[in-house]
Protein backbone atom coordinates (compact mmCIF):
# COMPACT_ATOMS: atom_id res chain seq x y z
CA UNK A 1 0.00 0.00 0.00
CA UNK A 2 1.31 3.46 -0.84
CA UNK A 3 0.11 6.95 -0.05
CA UNK A 4 1.23 9.36 -2.74
CA UNK A 5 0.82 13.13 -2.87
CA UNK A 6 1.88 15.13 -5.88
CA UNK A 7 2.04 18.91 -5.97
CA UNK A 8 -0.55 19.06 -3.25
CA UNK A 9 -1.95 22.47 -2.38
CA UNK A 10 -4.29 23.38 0.41
CA UNK A 11 -6.44 26.34 1.22
CA UNK A 12 -8.47 27.58 4.13
CA UNK A 13 -11.32 29.98 3.55
CA UNK A 14 -10.26 30.57 -0.05
CA UNK A 15 -6.69 31.50 0.82
CA UNK A 16 -3.81 29.27 -0.12
CA UNK A 17 -2.01 27.90 2.94
CA UNK A 18 0.61 25.77 1.19
CA UNK A 19 1.29 24.47 -2.26
CA UNK A 20 3.48 21.99 -4.10
CA UNK A 21 3.80 19.52 -1.27
CA UNK A 22 4.73 16.03 -2.36
CA UNK A 23 5.58 12.75 -0.66
CA UNK A 24 5.50 9.06 -1.31
CA UNK A 25 4.86 6.92 1.72
CA UNK A 26 5.20 3.15 1.62
CA UNK A 27 4.32 0.42 4.07
CA UNK A 28 6.20 0.65 7.33
CA UNK A 29 7.21 4.25 6.77
CA UNK A 30 6.48 7.34 8.79
CA UNK A 31 6.34 10.95 7.73
CA UNK A 32 6.85 13.66 10.30
CA UNK A 33 5.40 16.99 9.21
CA UNK A 34 7.07 19.92 10.93
CA UNK A 35 6.97 23.65 10.52
CA UNK A 36 6.06 26.85 12.30
CA UNK A 37 2.53 27.67 13.48
CA UNK A 38 0.22 28.43 10.61
CA UNK A 39 2.32 26.65 8.01
CA UNK A 40 -0.53 24.29 7.21
CA UNK A 41 0.36 21.11 9.08
CA UNK A 42 -3.16 20.48 10.34
CA UNK A 43 -4.64 21.53 7.00
CA UNK A 44 -2.44 18.98 5.25
CA UNK A 45 -3.63 16.22 7.59
CA UNK A 46 -7.27 17.18 7.12
CA UNK A 47 -6.82 17.18 3.36
CA UNK A 48 -5.22 13.73 3.49
CA UNK A 49 -8.11 12.44 5.60
CA UNK A 50 -10.58 13.92 3.15
CA UNK A 51 -12.13 16.39 5.58
CA UNK A 52 -11.02 19.27 3.36
CA UNK A 53 -11.00 19.23 -0.43
CA UNK A 54 -7.75 18.99 -2.36
CA UNK A 55 -7.19 22.48 -3.76
CA UNK A 56 -4.58 21.48 -6.31
CA UNK A 57 -2.44 18.51 -7.24
CA UNK A 58 -3.48 15.00 -6.38
CA UNK A 59 -3.52 12.53 -3.57
CA UNK A 60 -4.02 8.82 -3.92
CA UNK A 61 -3.85 5.60 -2.02
CA UNK A 62 -2.52 2.71 -4.04
CA UNK A 63 -3.03 -0.93 -3.28
CA UNK A 64 -5.69 -0.52 -0.62
CA UNK A 65 -7.70 -3.29 -2.20
CA UNK A 66 -11.32 -3.91 -1.41
CA UNK A 67 -10.99 -3.35 2.32
CA UNK A 68 -9.52 0.14 2.00
CA UNK A 69 -10.72 1.74 -1.23
CA UNK A 70 -10.02 5.30 -0.08
CA UNK A 71 -7.80 7.19 2.32
CA UNK A 72 -10.76 7.94 4.59
CA UNK A 73 -11.55 4.26 5.00
CA UNK A 74 -7.89 3.36 5.59
CA UNK A 75 -7.03 5.98 8.17
CA UNK A 76 -7.35 6.80 11.81
CA UNK A 77 -7.52 10.54 12.29
CA UNK A 78 -6.40 11.84 15.66
CA UNK A 79 -7.05 15.57 15.68
CA UNK A 80 -6.48 18.25 18.29
CA UNK A 81 -9.58 17.13 20.07
CA UNK A 82 -9.98 13.69 21.47
CA UNK A 83 -13.45 12.90 20.10
CA UNK A 84 -14.55 11.42 23.42
CA UNK A 85 -17.61 12.28 25.48
CA UNK A 86 -16.91 13.52 29.02
CA UNK A 87 -20.23 12.12 30.29
CA UNK A 88 -19.47 8.55 29.21
CA UNK A 89 -16.90 6.28 30.79
CA UNK A 90 -13.63 5.63 28.99
CA UNK A 91 -14.69 2.09 28.17
CA UNK A 92 -18.06 3.22 26.82
CA UNK A 93 -16.33 5.78 24.61
CA UNK A 94 -13.85 3.30 23.24
CA UNK A 95 -16.48 0.61 22.77
CA UNK A 96 -18.58 3.03 20.74
CA UNK A 97 -15.73 3.94 18.40
CA UNK A 98 -14.76 0.29 18.08
CA UNK A 99 -18.30 -0.61 17.00
CA UNK A 100 -18.67 2.46 14.82
CA UNK A 101 -15.44 1.75 12.93
CA UNK A 102 -16.26 -1.85 12.21
CA UNK A 103 -15.02 -5.02 13.79
CA UNK A 104 -12.73 -4.44 16.73
CA UNK A 105 -9.31 -6.03 16.51
CA UNK A 106 -8.05 -5.49 20.04
CA UNK A 107 -10.12 -5.58 23.21
CA UNK A 108 -10.91 -2.26 24.85
CA UNK A 109 -9.28 -3.25 28.17
CA UNK A 110 -6.24 -4.50 26.34
CA UNK A 111 -5.89 -1.24 24.43
CA UNK A 112 -6.15 0.70 27.70
CA UNK A 113 -3.38 -1.44 29.20
CA UNK A 114 -1.21 -0.57 26.19
CA UNK A 115 -1.49 3.16 26.86
CA UNK A 116 -1.11 2.74 30.62
CA UNK A 117 -4.70 3.37 31.60
CA UNK A 118 -5.47 -0.16 32.74
CA UNK A 119 -8.02 -0.15 35.54
CA UNK A 120 -9.24 3.39 34.83
CA UNK A 121 -11.73 2.38 32.15
CA UNK A 122 -14.76 2.71 34.41
CA UNK A 123 -14.13 6.41 35.09
CA UNK A 124 -16.06 9.04 33.16
CA UNK A 125 -13.79 10.49 30.49
CA UNK A 126 -14.35 13.96 31.95
CA UNK A 127 -12.59 12.95 35.20
CA UNK A 128 -9.28 12.22 33.47
CA UNK A 129 -6.36 14.64 33.32
CA UNK A 130 -5.27 16.17 30.00
CA UNK A 131 -2.52 13.61 29.47
CA UNK A 132 -4.75 10.72 30.41
CA UNK A 133 -7.39 11.96 27.97
CA UNK A 134 -4.83 12.02 25.20
CA UNK A 135 -3.79 8.49 26.08
CA UNK A 136 -7.39 7.31 25.99
CA UNK A 137 -7.71 8.89 22.54
CA UNK A 138 -4.54 7.06 21.50
CA UNK A 139 -6.11 3.80 22.69
CA UNK A 140 -8.78 4.51 20.09
CA UNK A 141 -6.13 3.99 17.40
CA UNK A 142 -5.50 0.50 18.69
CA UNK A 143 -8.99 -0.98 19.00
CA UNK A 144 -9.55 -0.98 15.24
CA UNK A 145 -6.83 -1.76 12.78
CA UNK A 146 -6.25 0.94 10.17
CA UNK A 147 -3.08 0.93 8.06
CA UNK A 148 -2.71 4.70 8.04
CA UNK A 149 -2.52 6.86 11.15
CA UNK A 150 -2.97 10.61 10.72
CA UNK A 151 -1.81 12.25 13.92
CA UNK A 152 -2.14 15.94 14.67
CA UNK A 153 0.13 16.90 17.58
CA UNK A 154 -0.34 13.45 19.07
CA UNK A 155 1.90 13.98 22.08
CA UNK A 156 0.40 17.28 23.25
CA UNK A 157 -0.08 16.97 27.00
CA UNK A 158 1.80 13.68 27.38
CA UNK A 159 4.59 13.22 29.93
CA UNK A 160 7.99 11.72 29.10
CA UNK A 161 7.03 8.15 29.99
CA UNK A 162 3.84 8.27 27.94
CA UNK A 163 5.71 9.84 25.03
CA UNK A 164 8.16 6.97 25.03
CA UNK A 165 5.36 4.44 25.27
CA UNK A 166 3.55 6.10 22.37
CA UNK A 167 6.76 6.09 20.32
CA UNK A 168 6.91 2.34 20.95
CA UNK A 169 3.33 1.94 19.75
CA UNK A 170 4.08 3.92 16.60
CA UNK A 171 7.18 1.84 15.93
CA UNK A 172 5.18 -1.34 16.31
CA UNK A 173 2.52 0.00 13.95
CA UNK A 174 5.18 0.73 11.32
CA UNK A 175 6.80 -2.62 11.97
CA UNK A 176 3.50 -4.30 11.15
CA UNK A 177 3.44 -2.54 7.80
CA UNK A 178 1.42 0.49 8.87
CA UNK A 179 1.96 4.06 7.79
CA UNK A 180 2.03 7.22 9.87
CA UNK A 181 1.73 10.87 8.97
CA UNK A 182 2.25 12.97 12.07
CA UNK A 183 2.19 16.74 12.36
CA UNK A 184 4.17 17.96 15.30
CA UNK A 185 6.66 20.46 16.60
CA UNK A 186 7.93 18.10 19.30
CA UNK A 187 10.34 15.28 18.59
CA UNK A 188 8.28 12.08 18.35
CA UNK A 189 11.09 9.60 18.81
CA UNK A 190 10.42 7.64 15.65
CA UNK A 191 12.45 7.23 12.50
CA UNK A 192 10.81 8.79 9.54
CA UNK A 193 11.19 11.18 6.71
CA UNK A 194 10.65 14.80 7.61
CA UNK A 195 8.51 17.14 5.64
CA UNK A 196 9.11 20.77 6.49
CA UNK A 197 6.25 23.07 5.74
CA UNK A 198 6.25 26.82 5.34
CA UNK A 199 9.69 27.42 3.83
CA UNK B 1 -19.66 2.71 0.57
CA UNK B 2 -22.41 0.80 2.27
CA UNK B 3 -23.43 -2.36 0.51
CA UNK B 4 -20.07 -3.88 -0.22
CA UNK B 5 -20.49 -7.49 -1.25
CA UNK B 6 -19.57 -8.84 2.15
CA UNK B 7 -21.67 -11.37 3.92
CA UNK B 8 -23.66 -9.78 6.71
CA UNK B 9 -23.07 -6.22 5.58
CA UNK B 10 -26.58 -5.38 6.66
CA UNK B 11 -26.10 -6.97 10.08
CA UNK B 12 -22.86 -5.02 10.39
CA UNK B 13 -24.52 -1.72 9.51
CA UNK B 14 -27.35 -2.30 11.97
CA UNK B 15 -24.80 -3.18 14.67
CA UNK B 16 -22.96 0.09 14.01
CA UNK B 17 -26.11 2.15 13.97
CA UNK B 18 -27.38 0.55 17.17
CA UNK B 19 -24.10 1.52 18.85
CA UNK B 20 -24.57 5.12 17.71
CA UNK B 21 -28.21 5.17 18.80
CA UNK B 22 -27.40 3.86 22.27
CA UNK B 23 -24.53 6.32 22.69
CA UNK B 24 -26.71 9.29 21.83
CA UNK B 25 -29.52 8.10 24.08
CA UNK B 26 -27.06 7.65 26.94
CA UNK B 27 -25.65 11.13 26.41
CA UNK B 28 -29.14 12.56 26.31
CA UNK B 29 -30.07 11.00 29.61
CA UNK B 30 -26.78 11.39 31.42
CA UNK B 31 -25.54 14.85 30.53
CA UNK B 32 -28.66 16.44 31.98
CA UNK B 33 -29.65 16.49 28.34
CA UNK B 34 -32.55 17.91 26.44
CA UNK B 35 -35.27 15.54 27.65
CA UNK B 36 -36.25 17.39 30.79
CA UNK B 37 -35.62 20.91 29.45
CA UNK B 38 -38.03 20.33 26.59
CA UNK B 39 -40.77 18.91 28.80
CA UNK B 40 -40.47 21.75 31.30
CA UNK B 41 -40.64 24.35 28.52
CA UNK B 42 -43.66 22.55 27.07
CA UNK B 43 -45.31 22.58 30.50
CA UNK B 44 -44.56 26.29 30.91
CA UNK B 45 -46.09 27.18 27.54
CA UNK B 46 -49.27 25.16 28.08
CA UNK B 47 -49.71 26.22 31.71
CA UNK B 48 -49.64 29.93 30.84
CA UNK B 49 -52.25 29.70 28.06
CA UNK B 50 -55.33 29.36 30.35
CA UNK B 51 -54.20 32.45 32.28
CA UNK B 52 -53.92 34.42 29.09
CA UNK B 53 -57.08 33.17 27.42
CA UNK B 54 -59.27 33.35 30.51
CA UNK B 55 -61.57 30.86 32.21
CA UNK B 56 -63.69 30.09 29.14
CA UNK B 57 -63.63 26.28 29.27
CA UNK B 58 -65.28 25.82 25.88
CA UNK B 59 -62.78 28.08 24.18
CA UNK B 60 -59.86 26.28 25.85
CA UNK B 61 -61.18 22.92 24.71
CA UNK B 62 -61.56 24.24 21.18
CA UNK B 63 -58.06 25.68 20.85
CA UNK B 64 -56.51 22.83 22.88
CA UNK B 65 -55.12 20.69 20.04
CA UNK B 66 -53.61 23.70 18.30
CA UNK B 67 -51.98 24.96 21.49
CA UNK B 68 -50.58 21.52 22.28
CA UNK B 69 -49.12 21.30 18.78
CA UNK B 70 -47.57 24.77 18.91
CA UNK B 71 -46.13 24.06 22.35
CA UNK B 72 -44.66 20.77 21.21
CA UNK B 73 -43.26 22.36 18.05
CA UNK B 74 -41.47 25.10 19.99
CA UNK B 75 -40.15 22.62 22.54
CA UNK B 76 -38.85 20.46 19.69
CA UNK B 77 -36.87 23.38 18.30
CA UNK B 78 -35.35 24.09 21.69
CA UNK B 79 -32.76 21.32 21.83
CA UNK B 80 -31.96 21.06 18.15
CA UNK B 81 -28.81 23.17 18.19
CA UNK B 82 -26.97 20.56 20.24
CA UNK B 83 -27.68 17.80 17.72
CA UNK B 84 -24.34 18.17 15.91
CA UNK B 85 -22.68 20.98 17.81
CA UNK B 86 -21.75 18.83 20.80
CA UNK B 87 -20.09 16.35 18.45
CA UNK B 88 -18.31 19.12 16.62
CA UNK B 89 -16.88 20.66 19.76
CA UNK B 90 -15.15 17.49 20.90
CA UNK B 91 -14.01 16.39 17.45
CA UNK B 92 -16.39 13.43 17.15
CA UNK B 93 -18.07 14.99 14.14
CA UNK B 94 -14.88 14.67 12.06
CA UNK B 95 -14.79 10.96 12.75
CA UNK B 96 -18.50 10.56 12.05
CA UNK B 97 -17.99 12.31 8.70
CA UNK B 98 -14.97 10.13 7.94
CA UNK B 99 -17.14 7.08 8.52
CA UNK B 100 -19.00 8.12 5.36
CA UNK B 101 -16.81 5.73 3.40
CA UNK B 102 -18.08 2.70 5.28
CA UNK B 103 -21.67 3.68 5.85
CA UNK B 104 -23.46 6.63 4.36
CA UNK B 105 -23.32 9.80 6.42
CA UNK B 106 -27.04 10.30 5.78
CA UNK B 107 -27.71 7.05 7.62
CA UNK B 108 -25.58 8.23 10.53
CA UNK B 109 -27.58 11.47 10.61
CA UNK B 110 -30.86 9.56 10.45
CA UNK B 111 -29.86 7.47 13.46
CA UNK B 112 -28.76 10.57 15.36
CA UNK B 113 -32.15 12.13 14.58
CA UNK B 114 -33.98 9.04 15.81
CA UNK B 115 -31.95 9.01 19.01
CA UNK B 116 -32.60 12.73 19.49
CA UNK B 117 -36.30 12.16 18.91
CA UNK B 118 -36.49 9.23 21.32
CA UNK B 119 -34.52 11.09 23.97
CA UNK B 120 -35.89 14.62 23.75
CA UNK B 121 -39.15 14.61 21.79
CA UNK B 122 -40.83 11.38 22.83
CA UNK B 123 -41.10 12.68 26.41
CA UNK B 124 -43.11 15.61 24.98
CA UNK B 125 -45.53 13.21 23.30
CA UNK B 126 -45.87 11.31 26.56
CA UNK B 127 -46.50 14.53 28.49
CA UNK B 128 -49.03 15.84 25.95
CA UNK B 129 -52.10 13.92 27.30
CA UNK B 130 -51.47 15.26 30.79
CA UNK B 131 -51.12 18.82 29.50
CA UNK B 132 -54.29 18.26 27.46
CA UNK B 133 -56.17 18.15 30.77
CA UNK B 134 -55.00 21.72 31.43
CA UNK B 135 -56.81 22.70 28.26
CA UNK B 136 -60.08 20.99 29.26
CA UNK B 137 -59.87 18.68 26.24
CA UNK B 138 -62.07 15.61 25.82
CA UNK B 139 -60.41 12.19 26.04
CA UNK B 140 -60.93 11.62 22.31
CA UNK B 141 -59.31 14.93 21.38
CA UNK B 142 -56.43 14.23 23.75
CA UNK B 143 -55.88 10.82 22.22
CA UNK B 144 -56.01 12.17 18.68
CA UNK B 145 -53.58 14.99 19.46
CA UNK B 146 -51.12 12.62 21.14
CA UNK B 147 -51.33 10.28 18.15
CA UNK B 148 -50.73 13.07 15.63
CA UNK B 149 -47.82 14.32 17.73
CA UNK B 150 -46.35 10.82 17.78
CA UNK B 151 -46.54 10.62 14.00
CA UNK B 152 -45.69 14.24 13.19
CA UNK B 153 -42.89 15.25 15.57
CA UNK B 154 -40.23 13.06 13.88
CA UNK B 155 -40.71 15.24 10.79
CA UNK B 156 -39.79 18.31 12.83
CA UNK B 157 -36.63 16.60 14.06
CA UNK B 158 -35.66 15.60 10.51
CA UNK B 159 -36.08 19.15 9.16
CA UNK B 160 -34.36 20.45 12.26
CA UNK B 161 -31.35 18.24 11.55
CA UNK B 162 -30.86 20.01 8.23
CA UNK B 163 -31.01 23.38 10.00
CA UNK B 164 -28.69 22.19 12.75
CA UNK B 165 -26.19 20.93 10.18
CA UNK B 166 -26.16 24.27 8.36
CA UNK B 167 -25.66 26.21 11.58
CA UNK B 168 -23.25 23.75 13.19
CA UNK B 169 -20.24 26.06 12.95
CA UNK B 170 -21.99 29.00 14.56
CA UNK B 171 -21.33 29.43 18.28
CA UNK B 172 -24.90 30.53 19.09
CA UNK B 173 -26.81 28.96 16.28
CA UNK B 174 -29.88 28.03 18.31
CA UNK B 175 -32.02 30.98 17.31
CA UNK B 176 -30.87 30.82 13.69
CA UNK B 177 -31.86 27.17 13.51
CA UNK B 178 -35.33 27.97 14.83
CA UNK B 179 -35.76 30.77 12.28
CA UNK B 180 -34.48 28.54 9.46
CA UNK B 181 -36.59 25.59 10.42
CA UNK B 182 -39.84 27.17 11.54
CA UNK B 183 -41.24 27.98 8.06
CA UNK B 184 -40.51 24.45 6.90
CA UNK B 185 -42.40 22.95 9.83
CA UNK B 186 -45.60 24.84 9.01
CA UNK B 187 -47.04 22.05 6.78
CA UNK B 188 -46.45 19.55 9.56
CA UNK B 189 -48.23 21.85 12.00
CA UNK B 190 -51.17 22.43 9.66
CA UNK B 191 -51.84 18.78 8.95
CA UNK B 192 -51.15 17.73 12.53
CA UNK B 193 -53.67 20.20 13.91
CA UNK B 194 -56.29 19.53 11.25
CA UNK B 195 -56.08 15.79 11.87
CA UNK B 196 -56.48 16.42 15.60
CA UNK B 197 -59.60 18.51 14.92
CA UNK B 198 -60.90 15.94 12.45
CA UNK B 199 -61.10 13.36 15.22
CA UNK B 200 -63.65 15.41 17.21
CA UNK B 201 -65.41 17.86 14.88
CA UNK B 202 -67.75 15.78 12.82
CA UNK B 203 -67.79 17.14 9.27
CA UNK B 204 -64.02 17.40 9.09
CA UNK B 205 -62.05 14.30 8.07
CA UNK B 206 -59.41 12.69 10.29
CA UNK B 207 -57.82 10.08 8.08
CA UNK B 208 -56.79 12.24 5.10
CA UNK B 209 -54.76 14.86 6.98
CA UNK B 210 -53.39 12.13 9.23
CA UNK B 211 -52.11 10.17 6.23
CA UNK B 212 -50.59 13.31 4.72
CA UNK B 213 -48.88 13.93 8.06
CA UNK B 214 -47.46 10.39 7.99
CA UNK B 215 -46.33 10.92 4.39
CA UNK B 216 -44.62 14.19 5.38
CA UNK B 217 -42.71 12.38 8.10
CA UNK B 218 -41.58 9.63 5.73
CA UNK B 219 -40.62 12.13 3.03
CA UNK B 220 -38.63 14.27 5.44
CA UNK B 221 -37.00 11.17 6.95
CA UNK B 222 -35.17 10.94 3.62
CA UNK B 223 -34.80 14.59 2.64
CA UNK B 224 -33.73 15.88 6.08
CA UNK B 225 -30.82 13.49 6.74
CA UNK B 226 -29.61 13.63 3.13
CA UNK B 227 -29.46 17.42 3.12
CA UNK B 228 -28.00 17.50 6.62
CA UNK B 229 -25.30 15.05 5.52
CA UNK B 230 -24.48 17.28 2.54
CA UNK B 231 -24.22 20.33 4.77
CA UNK B 232 -21.99 18.51 7.26
CA UNK B 233 -19.79 17.12 4.51
CA UNK B 234 -19.09 20.61 3.18
CA UNK B 235 -19.08 22.32 6.54
CA UNK B 236 -15.92 20.67 7.89
CA UNK B 237 -13.08 23.10 8.16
Amino acid sequence: MRLIAENLGGERGGESVFSRVGFDLGEGQALVVTGPNGSGKSTLLRIIAGLLPVAEGRLLLEGGGEAFPSVASACHYLGHQNAMKPALSVVENLRFWRDFNGNGDVGVEEALEEVGLGGLGHLPFGYLSTGQRRRAAIAKLLVNHRPLWLLDEPTAGLDKVSEARFAGLMERHCGDGGMIVAATHLPLGIDGAELRMGI
Amino acid sequence: MAGRPEGGALAMASHIMLALFLRDIRLNIRAGGGALTGVIFFLAVIATIPFGVGPDLKLLARIGPAILWIGALLSCLLGLDRLFQADREDGSLDLLVLGNDRHMLALTVLVKCLAHWAGSVLPLVVAAPLLGLFMNMEPLAIGATALTLLVGTPAITFIGAAGAAVAVALPRGGLLISVLVLPLTIPVLIFGVSASYGATANPEPFLQPFLILAALTLFLAVLGPVSAALALRHGTD
